[in-house]
């Protein structure tokens, strides 16, 4: 009996010591993955707030771009068809040497099919196949109707895709898992098709060859970035200019009406309703169904030289307001530049009194949503037509409309206010949304727009659904894609996936650490954009100028000078080293930020204050490069860079004197040529860093 | 003496401002109210280290949850609509920061939930380890996380592994393993 009890005491406590062992792991592990999460969801907040700032920014120069357009713009050409003529491909010879997919019209089933595969080989579709594409695509398009009705009769499951962004390898993966589109396989496409991926355009070429053939069962809504001048920002643009060199703009120009004219929504048996960004609480389909959704408002007031199509009476717009102004000043560059450059000095005095204006409406109206503000000020300042003001003023509803289906997102709390972080569209409520469903009937609406970490998310009770079809969109491992696939029922399947095998084999812990490293580079390229501000916030917080200050001022001058609204004290440990007793030496701390200067030869002074200033705007100033470029050299010459600059600056209310700009264009002429290489001279804005992360990329890619 | 009070204040200013940093980082709407699923996360980013029963009795206890309902849409055959209300089962709702930083302030001050050193981590292990073989097999670390003390769910069981299993050989080497996980504490 006392051999039977130890033994069973002795086995009891190896039970007590097992299972208190099995505690201390679980304990210890859930702890690590909690504090992973934590760094997870910190660079996402990072790469979010860098992204939504871009696009505020990009937005309030909206109508600065819209003017520039319009001025680089062939005036001569107003009625379709004089377009039909501009864009013909029939004079395109395809070479015997071409070795890409060839396509015959009315286009079939196995053309489409053969373009996917052909993309898949990394082929490149010719130009003349490409125009007579799109043509065809823009001549379906204007026929169809800004909501499409679809029904799931006949026992048909219906496919539902969010944000693709150029991500050509995740639609493979879609069709590769649910099948091509056909009759037996409706396709909803729900927007963003466009820019920082880069395959962008065969996305399009694809979509837009089902839409031809299946017009009744593949359905594109259009998102906010099919949008010409966001293009310009985000990569679709500069992507279409590198693919083809000659007839670029051509296939750009084409793709900007095309993108006009995609409709704006889809309803799925008059109960789910499908579209790229959101409502507001004045969303009315009925009037939705109504407009004339190809009449984009581009911001100066002007509606698009595009009119009605089958009104061949219908006068052109005032083309006087469009005249080219010849090259008026001599420039040293001589006679280089072959085609008739728009000379820019005109514009600038023109620009610069809409500007003004502009910029005193906005401070006049500092209360309301910059983005209202401009709609409204753009209807008030307008100087098109006398007749059309009427037009502008109802047509000024409906385009607030319009812009709120494609840039609102959903917010938890009740109520509509202005999207101020993207710049466009509102954020809406559950209220919101049980209202208008309820109004129109509906009970559901599905939506994109947003990236989410398992490419889909329910809010508002269910009532809003959120689909993504990008996956790993911010960095390698960031994010799952997914699609729906809905039945009769209406209810909603989600399949989700993610591209690049690699990334799969990846632990938690590698996907977040890579991720994090992707971040932490933006952010601190952001830091460096903003350095001169960032040390005379420190200062402020250091009047001794002992050179040092206290983490808590770090953080609070980061967030006052950058405004990302990111968790400065948990991103700390990241972002700074050693501290002295818990403070920063905050000169040394920018010195071990690791960030190489632009490699520019910089002689003068307050040309760090330029080049910082040029830094952070240098999207913009790439996109009002690719503007002025009209004859896609890839050459700008000083005269235009100084102008330019002069214009953006204006806009933005910075001061930079003519002689610092001066120098600077002189120093960046790498070739010494008397002209700048726009890709050198964005080149010259790379940081290091940014290279390494790109050469680790392709590896990656190149192991699976 | 008052220098003393100075200091402390001083400190208890800088846990608030930690704490509020931390809640900010799930605070998606900037509203000051985080969803009670990620307390657990907040809680141990910042250093905790409790098992589940002592979460949720923080959550239970502590801090007041807001019930949230799902809404069920049915429409009958004449076509009007018919809504349900059903309580969820597990705890939801959101938890606000008034409610959440006192909370928290006394479990930081307080020191509780303290880290595990990694000696202490090896010699669990080592106990799991009944063969003193130096490494653990899959099916033996697997049945001890997900039958003993708190369970892991599957997610939590295949992530592990995934960190800390030798793909080839189907071993853990929990000696490496532990020490590799703590090299990763940044502060």
């Amino acid at each position: 009996m006392g051999c039977g009890f130890a033994k069973s005491d002795k086995l009891k406590k190896r039970d007590r010591e097992t299972m208190r062992a099995a505690l201390l792991i679980q304990r210890w592990y859930r702890q690590y993955v909690a504090r992973l999460e934590m760094r997870r969801r910190c660079t996402w907040n990072i790469f979010q707030s860098i992204e939504y700032a871009g696009e505020q920014d990009q937005i309030k120069l909206y109508n600065f771009f819209g003017y520039l357009m319009d001025h680089f713009t062939p005036n001569n050409i107003c009625r379709n068809v004089d377009w039909e003529r501009y864009f013909c491909y029939k004079s395109i010879e395809v070479p015997k040497l071409y070795s890409g997919p060839h396509l015959s019209f009315p286009i079939t089933c196995s053309n489409a099919a053969e373009l996917v595969e052909a993309f898949k080989n990394k082929q490149q579709l010719h130009s003349r196949y490409v125009l007579q594409l799109l043509g065809e695509t823009w001549r379906l398009l204007r026929i169809l109707p800004n909501i499409s009705q679809i029904s799931t009769c006949h026992s048909k499951e219906i496919t539902i895709c969010g944000d693709l962004h150029g991500h050509l390898e995740d639609l493979l993966l879609v069709f590769y898992k649910n099948g091509l589109p056909s009759s037996e396989k409706p396709y909803v496409f729900n927007g963003d098709f466009v820019d920082r991926g880069k395959d962008s355009l065969e996305i399009l070429l694809i979509l837009f060859s089902f839409l031809l053939v299946y017009p009744n069962d593949v359905h594109l809504n259009r998102g906010n970035h099919e949008d010409h001048i966001v293009n310009l920002r985000y990569g679709f643009t500069k992507e279409v200019l590198g693919k083809y060199r000659l007839h670029g703009k051509k296939i750009l120009k084409l793709l900007q009406k095309i993108f006009s004219w995609l409709p704006l929504a889809t309803v799925i048996d008059n109960k789910v309703l499908v579209l790229h960004g959101g409502i507001s609480d004045t969303t009315d389909l009925h009037l939705i169904s109504r407009v004339d959704r190809h009449k984009r408002q581009n911001r100066s007031g002007m509606t698009d030289s595009d009119l009605e199509d089958d009104d061949p009476t219908t006068k052109p717009v005032d083309s006087s307001r469009r005249r080219v102004h010849s090259l008026t000043h001599s420039s040293s560059t001589g006679t280089r530049h072959e085609v008739q450059r728009r000379s820019l000095q005109g514009l600038n005095n023109r620009v610069t009194c809409s500007v003004e204006e502009e910029l005193k409406e906005r401070r006049r109206q500092a209360g309301l949503s910059q983005s209202y503000g401009d709609l409204r000020n753009s209807l008030a300042n307008s100087d098109s037509d006398p007749d059309s003001g009427e037009l502008l003023e109802s047509y000024g509803d409906e385009w607030k409309q319009i812009v709120d289906m494609l840039w609102s997102d959903p917010m938890p709390q009740d109520g509509c206010v202005p999207n101020e972080v993207r710049g466009g569209g509102c954020y809406w409520g559950p209220d919101v949304t049980e209202e208008v469903l309820q109004r129109h009937n509906l009970t559901l609406l599905i939506r994109s727009h947003e990236c989410k970490q398992e490419g889909y998310e329910f809010c508002h009770n269910r009532r809003v659904l959120t689909i993504f079809s990008a996956s790993n969109y911010y960095e390698v491992g960031s994010n799952r894609g997914a699609y729906i696939r809905m039945g009769p029922d209406l209810v909603p399947h989600f399949i989700q996936y993610q591209a690049n095998r690699a990334t799969r084999a990846l632990t938690l812990r590698q996907s977040v650490g890579r991720t994090e490293r992707s971040a932490l580079r933006a952010l601190r390229e952001k830091l460096f954009a903003h350095k001169s501000d960032l040390i005379s916030s420190f200062q402020e917080y250091d009047p001794e100028n002992t050179g040092l200050i206290s983490l808590g001022h770090w953080a609070c001058a980061m967030e006052a000078v950058l405004r990302l609204g990111l968790p400065w004290r948990v991103l700390r440990t990241q972002l700074v080293g050693d501290t002295l007793d818990g403070m920063l030496d905050y000169h040394l701390w920018f010195r071990e930020l690791a960030i190489t200067e632009p490699n520019t030869e910089v002689r003068f002074t307050n040309t760090q204050i330029l080049l910082e200033t040029m830094y952070k705007h240098h999207s913009n100033l790439e996109t009002i490069f690719r503007i002025i470029d009209t004859d896609n050299s890839g050459l700008i010459s000083f005269e235009e860079f100084r102008q330019t600059w002069k214009l953006l600056s204006s806009h933005l209310q910075t001061e930079i004197s003519d002689e610092a700009i001066s120098d600077l264009a002189v120093s960046i002429d790498f070739n010494k040529d008397g002209s700048i290489d726009i890709n050198e001279f964005m080149e010259a804005f790379r940081l290091v860093g940014g290279d390494l992360l790109q050469n680790e990329a392709d590896l990656l890619q190149q192991q699976t | 003496m008052a220098e003393d009070k100075e200091s402390a204040e001083a400190i208890v200013s800088e846990v608030h401002k930690k704490i509020r940093a931390a809640f900010d980082v799930f605070d998606h709407e900037f509203n000051k109210t985080v969803d009670v699923r990620e307390i657990g996360t907040i809680i141990r980013s910042l250093g905790c280290f409790p098992n589940e029963g002592e979460l949720h009795d923080v959550i239970a206890e502590r801090l007041t949850v807001n019930r949230a309902y799902v809404h069920e849409h049915r429409e009958d055959n004449n076509g009007t609509y018919l809504t349900k209300q059903i309580e969820e089962e597990e705890p939801t709702g959101y938890i606000r920061f008034e409610k959440f930083l006192p909370t928290m302030t006394k479990v930081l001050m307080e020191r509780k939930f303290r880290p595990i050193p990694e000696d202490l981590m090896l010699q669990a292990f080592e106990v799991l380890d009944k063969q003193k073989k130096g490494h653990l097999e899959l099916e033996e670390l697997t049945k001890y996380m997900t039958q003993e003390g708190e369970p892991f769910t599957q997610e939590e069981m295949e992530e592990m592994l995934s960190a800390a299993m030798d793909p080839d050989k189907n071993l853990i080497f929990y000696k490496d393993f532990v020490s590799m996980m703590t090299v990763d504490d940044p502060r």
